[in-house]
């Protein structure tokens, strides 16, 4: 069987080439934003990355030569990300549960599985004003916890869809093995399927805070912003996406430079939490 | 629909021996349907007390349909309906107030894919006791020993018992779900097919350790494999599908009466490898 090793006729070699060239640029440009992007904010942003940031308030506008920093916005978007995370990590993984264990076909849950879908889509303005409605005009003031419910609002339909896929995945030979011992619903879905989908739950409630913790549009309506510390739950705070949106089309330099330095941080925190995300799932898979 | 395979004419002979036989299971005109399509007909038949049970067949005959409906585990699966009656020691276990999870823990079951908890061989084994009571460490122990040792697996993992029940190998496995299903102390084990899925080796020690449990249990087997069906078990019954692929059971008898002198010429064809 020589053929098998005979050469292809050269125009299908040239063919094969050509169409792998076209696929890698198309790949390597499908990059560049990214890594424009990155390159850019760090460029920019590292230079004015100082211990300062960590531990300082924002000076007021147009001072310089004291210190600077964005302290009381680190705080602030933990805080409300940790909210956001407190109200639509338990609600969030129940209604999936609902759905993927106890509703599953049904009319109820196939209705629900589409209003889900359709908050998914809600333009997070819009969330915004939702919250700014429900939550800042009945308790008459901005406030992180507002700012926390607006991000919560803003995750549940991320974490419940995602993890009713996940609970999908877990194979069905599982819940019969516990349905055959005797076992009820609810213990073959307590021990078996969520033991099962915790790695993938995991990393859905992981993408879902670092998609939280970039948002902008529903804390300027709800916990607007704040040259200083934060002193209660039920008092407006700063962000740092809040921080980026005001200061960097602010008219003093300094205020530039501190938004930079903001984007590195969020940037690298959204960047850590998407990479942890990863590693959690990796070791967990080992384990098994 | 071909005269053998219609119900009237089927043969299943009400044994008559000298020692007398307790039905644990009894099936009594029993219908499947899948939605609406009819899968399964007019099934009569009896489990008998610490006998082993072959259900044998060509594919697609409802013979793991039948075998599902023992343990109402086929309606979780799918839209699988059943008419007719299933009793267990005399009680129906379709009835509406029936504990479900009381027929299951009494009639176990063992699937054609060895299927173990991504837990530890400890865990696994202890799975189903958990589920309806909280006994004291020592007596988890002892069930866990008697367990594996009843499924011929505790001399290979005793030293290992924290270890994942994923990483043994598919005999291994599956003799683990074994000692998992007896952990609860069922009355009748169902397995569906329970080697299909492992080597020459594994599916003897299987097949010996069916021998071994027959002593303390009641085994219902679907097999594929009409020389493990001869080699394990004391009755054999026999589906096969008529033309509209409705399944039935043709004839139920001793195994040695079956695979000897079949009644029907449809069973004979059948054992003798001559279809399916």
């Amino acid at each position: 069987m020589s053929q098998l090793f005979d050469p292809l006729p050269l125009p299908k070699r040239i063919f094969n080439a050509a169409l792998s060239a076209i696929a890698f640029s198309l790949a390597a440009l499908a990059l560049v934003p990214l890594f424009a992007m990155l390159w850019s904010i760090f460029t920019k942003g590292m230079p004015h990355l100082t211990g300062d940031v960590f531990t300082q308030l924002p000076a007021p506008a147009g001072m310089k030569d004291i210190v600077n920093g964005f302290a009381n916005a680190v705080i602030g978007t933990l805080l409300m990300v940790a909210i956001g995370s407190g109200i639509s990590l338990p609600l969030g993984i129940l209604t999936a549960i609902f759905l993927s264990e106890f509703g599953k076909k049904t009319a109820f849950a196939e209705v629900m599985r589409f209003l889900i879908s359709i908050l998914s889509a809600a333009p997070s303005i819009v969330v915004g004003v939702f919250a700014y409605g429900v939550i800042v005009l009945p308790l008459k003031g901005f406030s992180a916890f507002a700012g926390g419910f607006a991000l919560s609002i803003i995750m549940l339909p991320i974490v419940s869809l995602a993890t009713e896929e996940a609970l999908k995945l877990v194979p069905n030979s599982q819940r019969l093995a516990s349905a055959a011992l005797g076992a009820g619903l609810a213990r073959t879905t307590s021990r078996v399927v969520l033991a099962r989908a915790f790695p993938s739950i995991l990393t859905t409630a992981l993408l879902a805070i670092a998609r939280a913790a970039g948002e902008t549009a529903p804390l300027i309506f709800t916990a607007l912003f704040s040259q200083n510390w934060l002193e209660s739950v039920m008092g407006p705070s700063a962000s740092l996406s809040v921080l980026i949106f005001n200061y960097a089309n602010s008219p003093f330099i300094e205020q530039n430079n501190l938004a930079w330095a903001a984007a590195v941080i969020l940037v690298g925190m959204v960047l850590f939490t998407n990479l942890l995300s990863r590693f959690v799932i990796r070791k967990r898979l080992q384990a098994w | 629909m071909s005269m053998s395979l219609s119900p009237q004419q089927s043969s299943v002979r009400s044994t008559s021996l000298e020692e007398s036989l307790t039905p644990v299971l009894r099936v009594r005109d029993l219908s499947c349907f899948y939605g609406r399509t009819k899968a399964l007909e007019a099934v009569s038949m009896e489990i008998y007390e610490g006998k082993v049970t072959a259900i044998i067949g060509p594919s697609g005959c409802g013979k793991s349909t039948f075998l599902k409906t023992l343990n109402r585990i086929g309606e979780m699966e799918s839209n699988l309906r059943i008419q007719g009656k299933i009793e267990l020691f005399g009680k129906d276990i379709y009835d509406r107030k029936v504990n479900l999870n009381l027929v299951r823990r009494l009639v176990g079951m063992i699937f054609q894919q060895p299927n173990p908890f991504a837990m530890s061989i400890f865990d696994n084994v202890v799975y189903g006791v958990r589920a309806f009571s909280r006994p004291r460490e020592s007596e988890l122990n002892r069930i866990v020993e008697t367990s594996l040792k009843s499924a011929a697996l505790w001399d290979e993992v005793k030293d290992n018992l924290d270890g994942s029940g994923l990483d043994l190998s598919g005999g291994q496995q599956q003799r683990l779900c074994i000692a998992r299903a007896l952990a609860v102390s069922p009355k009748v084990l169902l397995m569906d097919e329970p080697c299909s899925a492992l080597d020459p080796i594994a599916t003897m020690k299987i097949e010996s350790l069916i021998r071994e449990l027959q002593k303390k249990l009641t085994i219902v087997i679907v097999t594929h494999n009409m020389q493990q069906a001869a080699r394990v078990s004391d009755y054999t019954a026999f589906f096969s599908a008529d033309e509209n692929r409705i399944g039935q059971l043709v004839e139920f008898d001793q195994t040695a009466q079956m695979f000897m002198e079949a009644s029907q010429q449809n069973t004979r064809d059948y054992v003798a490898g001559r279809f399916g």
